[in-house]
């Protein structure tokens, strides 16, 4: 048992658990506290699968800037000690047995595909040429300089002089989710303003 | 357990089906949120696998990208709502922002 398949138990059992935890758990502050325990150890298994920079990029934005604002709100929005907002056992049970059957279903689903199969067909159908190794594509995880060429619009991994086809990056799709988050935080800021409570 | 594919399948089956109970079940705004986040990683597991397992290259890791900040985007406005409805009702109860009912 190497290394690789140790962090990959470690990194399952605690995001199944931790994904577990925040359903069960009835207190919102400990929801957050195992929803960081499962988006961290869900960046660990990114790592695992060579792609370090989108590992990063979870750890930095979400476990530490969106789970601060969650927690926040949390703080902002507490309403009284004596004030219980809980479902009612029936519904657990009845949500948490359609889960269950929802989780075989998916589960069936991905298990009943070959998954090796369907690659090369695709792969073959598509006429694109599997990414070369020139910039170490996922390989051992330099994926930084490859994404952010595609995000500028090149792609220097698909080979497109060779096979004629010409692949086009990520230039407008990067460009439209940075105006919409722009427009997002204005929009929030706005909403959010302080202004006088309405007397209740 | 070796990484794998289906590895990797399974535990975004987990992680999307713990959040859609959980946005299904909470009654607190905010813990519907978390699900919501819940869903979105799910997802962001299985397009990085795909993009490590299969000939895809690093497309699948750029739209996880993607769906990582306008989940980031997601959750700012979502949580100004929040602030906003808290503001007016004083609870955070979805079950009662029952205005709009006809």
């Amino acid at each position: 048992m190497n290394g690789e398949a140790v962090f990959f138990t470690l990194f399952t059992v605690s995001a199944c658990l931790g994904a577990l935890a925040v359903v069960v758990s009835q207190n919102v502050v400990r929801m957050a506290f195992w929803l960081i325990i499962c988006l961290g150890s869900t960046a660990g298994l990114f790592f695992l699968a060579d792609a370090d920079f989108v590992g990063a990029v979870q750890l930095l934005i979400y476990v530490g800037g969106t789970l601060v604002l969650l927690v926040f709100a949390v703080m902002l929005t507490s309403s009284g000690p004596y004030v219980k907002i809980e479902t009612s056992p029936g519904e657990v049970i009845l949500a948490g047995m359609i889960g269950l059957l929802f989780l075989f279903m998916v589960i069936a689903a991905q298990t009943g595909i070959d998954w090796e199969g369907t690659g090369s067909r695709i792969a073959e159908a598509s006429e694109i040429d599997p990414p070369d190794g020139t910039f170490d594509t996922g390989a051992e995880g330099h994926t930084l300089r490859p994404i952010g060429m595609s995000l500028l619009g090149l792609r220097p991994d698909r080979g497109a002089a060779a096979s004629g086809t010409l692949f086009t990056g990520y230039l407008l799709p990067f460009e439209i989710v940075s105006v919409h988050l722009l427009v997002v935080l204005v929009g929030a800021a706005y909403l959010a303003r302080a202004k006088r409570r309405r007397e209740a | 357990m070796q990484p794998s594919l289906s590895g990797y399948l399974l535990i975004g089956a987990v992680l999307f089906t713990c959040g859609v109970v959980c946005m299904a079940t909470r009654r607190n705004a905010i813990g519907v949120l978390m699900g919501v986040e819940l869903v979105l990683n799910g997802a962001n597991v299985n397009l990085v696998a795909f993009s490590r397992y299969t000939t895809l290259g690093i497309d699948g890791q750029i739209y996880s990208l993607f769906i990582i900040v306008l989940a980031a985007a997601e959750a700012a406005l979502a949580l100004a709502i929040a602030l906003n409805f808290y503001n007016n009702h004083l609870t955070i109860d979805v079950d009662k922002a029952s205005s709009l009912k006809g």
